[in-house]
């Protein structure tokens, strides 16, 4: 008996185990990898009429054989509408995540200086926007930013200006609206970063002479550097394949990755294009971040945070 | 309690002069002044939240006093910010920059005072070679063991070559033997270095080894300030008498009180006090004596009018280089006694046993309460 129990004991130690490492491992291969490479043998299948694909490998009377098209890849490489596009949701997102950086650090650092008991109010208020759809308050930015909309008006009738200005349908009014959206996710993570900075730390430069702002530019950036990355990425990746806000707030000059996927996709029906464009951006831009990101987090002290 | 610790004029280094800190309406520091001499190290002692990091905190600059002065070498520091101050503090969980090398580290300050590239190595090589960390010259804050840190935070504060060293609890994040041999070293380079030092501390035997003098604190006040065997043997009040070391205390009433001698009457018998004292006859005080001024014997003294009491041995406990017996006096109290062992042997005496209990009179000490 006693056997017996040992037994199950040790498949459920095993097993147990298994399952409390192994789910994570079992939820990124479902929503992650599969699709990844469901997109990808896409990318270099052949087809007619775009959608319905020949099978990669055959095996048809003992002899295998196995075709990868790279066609789509070429095309890619060649055509300057897909590089240009690639170039420009790279400036958007560079843009998007510098100004969410500026605007959000100060803010992130005020909101951990405050006093304890208000601190929930102030992070209450940093995801009070997550409420509304965000469609919505995307599509708010246009009453704003229109030629006839808020500003406008306001400006006219306090005889500002002559004419209205024209923001809408520009990188201007994309910018806005990217950072707008994307700002939380800057300052979240920075909050819980600067919150646990140790301020004897801060004490301590003053202490060896450090006026406050070098202790600021010394000690509190540099220990915040992991929450600085964390924030970055959380703006830089998804703003690259943004769709909704160029398409809601950009204009023709504002081509963004994400509208020629949803272009090849559903206008020109050629799925194999689409998930080639998608599978370099992968590779171009995610990959080389995601190494960047582990490299630099590797590299900090255990201590810092 | 506004007692003056401070000296003349012409001594003072540091002048810390009727200084206060409010938190609302608790005094924090209240109304503290004090002088101290040039190249002195000197201990604020007291236990958890009398006021004595506030109290360093204001010396750094960390925080504004509520009213008072503070002024080093005759000029007011009370307008100066923390960088500007010619002091530096060792923290109590030393603040090492975590993303700085210890190299780093002891620059950090260096670098703020623009010196020239050169100088800052050769300073730093010199702080390394006096801490014994040159090997570790490279490495993290989080790469050195507790003990390392210590020396490297020390390090740090006296590359600038300040005019006060502060070290708030310098030893209390180390384990305790440790702590008793990082005490001297760290003593040997403060005297080495010459600078001037307040440190603060809640062990007493720490405040006792390093310091030269100790200031005893207690809600925000100084109890009494003095060098350590001034404290220790002549305590000013029953506060300091107890948290200093272990001590007996006898209450009882002034019967003689002569220029130099008093008697005082208590309930374990009468005890002879070789110091006059200035007070009443009826009034009631009490005797300090300290367990290792004690002595035990089985005959009884030729003189048993004073400062000799009957006795059982309750029990004993062996320490090595002494015992401590637990005696109940035939008047009811219950003493310690430390009976140094200068010759290998056993129990002296045995539980249950009786014995006379003795004391010379320039042991004992009249508290006023
Ligand atoms: N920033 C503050 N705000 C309010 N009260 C404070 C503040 N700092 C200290 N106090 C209070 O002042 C008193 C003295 O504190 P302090 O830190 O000086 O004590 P301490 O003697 O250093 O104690 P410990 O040995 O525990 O460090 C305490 O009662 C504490 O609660
Ligand atoms: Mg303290």
């Amino acid at each position: 008996m006693s056997t017996a129990t040992s037994l199950v004991d040790r498949l459920v130690d095993r097993w147990g185990r298994l399952m409390v490492i192994g789910t994570p491992y079992i939820f990124l291969i479902l929503v992650f990898s599969i699709p990844f490479f469901v997109v990808l043998k896409i990318s270099v299948s052949t087809s007619n009429d775009g959608i319905r694909f020949e099978d990669l490998s055959t095996f048809n009377d003992w002899v295998f054989s196995f075709t990868a098209s790279f066609q789509k890849y070429r095309f890619l490489f060649t055509d300057d509408l897909y590089l240009n596009t690639y170039g420009s949701s790279l400036k958007f997102a560079t843009i998007n995540t510098l100004c969410c950086l500026f605007i959000g650090y100060p803010f992130a650092y005020f909101m951990a200086r405050s006093p304890v008991s208000i601190r929930p109010v102030l992070l209450m208020l940093v995801s009070l926007p997550f409420w509304t759809s965000y469609l919505l308050r995307v599509y708010a930015w246009k009453g704003l930013l229109d030629d006839s909309g808020t500003i406008n008006s306001l400006l006219l009738s306090f005889g500002l200006i002559d004419e209205p200005i024209k923001m809408m349908y520009t990188a201007f009014s994309l910018s806005v609206g990217m950072v707008y959206t994307y700002l939380p996710f800057m300052i979240l993570p920075l909050y819980a970063n600067l919150v646990k900075m140790d301020g004897r730390l801060i004490e301590a430069a003053n202490d060896l002479g450090a006026s406050p702002f070098r202790a600021f530019w010394l000690v509190t950036v540099p220990l915040s550097k992991n929450g600085i990355i964390a924030g970055s990425m959380l703006v830089f990746i998804p703003s690259v394949g943004e769709y909704v806000i160029p398409e809601l707030l950009g204009g023709p000059e504002t081509l963004m990755i994400g509208r020629v996927l949803w272009d090849e996709f559903f206008s020109n029906n050629d799925w194999s294009m689409a998930s080639a464009v998608a599978v370099t951006m992968v590779f171009l831009i995610l990959f080389p971040l995601a190494l960047f990101n582990k490299y630099q987090t590797d590299g900090v002290g255990r201590g810092s945070v | 309690m506004t007692a003056n610790f401070a000296y003349g004029a012409s001594k003072a280094f540091v002048r810390i002069d009727r200084l206060t800190k409010r938190f609302g309406d608790v005094a924090a520091v209240d109304n503290v002044s004090l002088d101290i001499t040039k190249g002195e190290i000197f201990a604020l002692l007291g236990s958890s939240g009398c006021g004595k990091s506030t109290l360093l905190r204001m010396l750094a600059g960390f925080e504004t006093p509520s009213e008072g002065n503070i002024s080093l070498e005759g000029v007011s520091v009370i307008n100066m910010p923390p960088h500007q101050r010619p002091m530096n503090m060792m923290f109590q969980s030393y603040a090492l920059f975590p993303h700085l090398t210890v190299t780093e580290n002891i620059a950090f300050g260096l670098k703020r005072d623009g010196m020239p590239k050169a100088q800052i190595n050769a300073r730093v090589e010199e702080m390394l070679n006096m801490v014994q960390l040159k090997r570790y010259a490279k490495r993290k804050p989080h790469q050195l063991s507790g003990g390392q840190q210590q020396r490297v935070a020390l390090a740090r504060c006296l590359a600038k070559q300040p005019k006060l060293l502060l070290l708030d609890e310098p030893l209390g994040a180390l384990d305790r033997k440790l702590r008793e041999q990082t005490q001297f070293e760290l003593v040997n380079i403060i005297k080495a270095v010459g600078v001037t030092c307040v440190l603060v501390t809640h062990d007493q035997e720490e405040a006792m080894t390093m310091a030269d003098r100790i200031a005893v604190m207690s809600e925000g006040s100084f109890i009494q300030v003095g060098r350590p065997h001034e404290i220790y043997e002549t305590p000013s009040s029953r506060f300091v008498a107890d948290f200093i070391g272990k001590v007996n205390l006898f209450d009882g009433v002034l019967v003689v009180d002569e220029p130099d001698h008093c008697e005082i009457d208590t309930p374990q018998g009468r005890f002879f006090v070789g110091h006059g004292i200035t007070g009443t006859i009826g009034m009631s005080l009490s005797v300090a004596l300290r367990p290792e001024k004690i002595g035990l014997q089985a005959e009884a003294p030729e003189d048993i009018s004073s400062n000799a009491f009957r006795g059982t041995v309750v029990d004993s406990g062996y320490y090595g280089s002494f015992s401590v017996y637990r005696v109940d006096l035939a008047g009811g109290q219950r003493i310690q006694v430390a009976i140094t062992h200068t010759e290998r042997h056993d129990e002296l005496y045995r539980r249950g046993e009786e014995v006379w209990v003795t004391c010379r009179s320039d042991a004992l000490v009249v508290l006023i309460n």
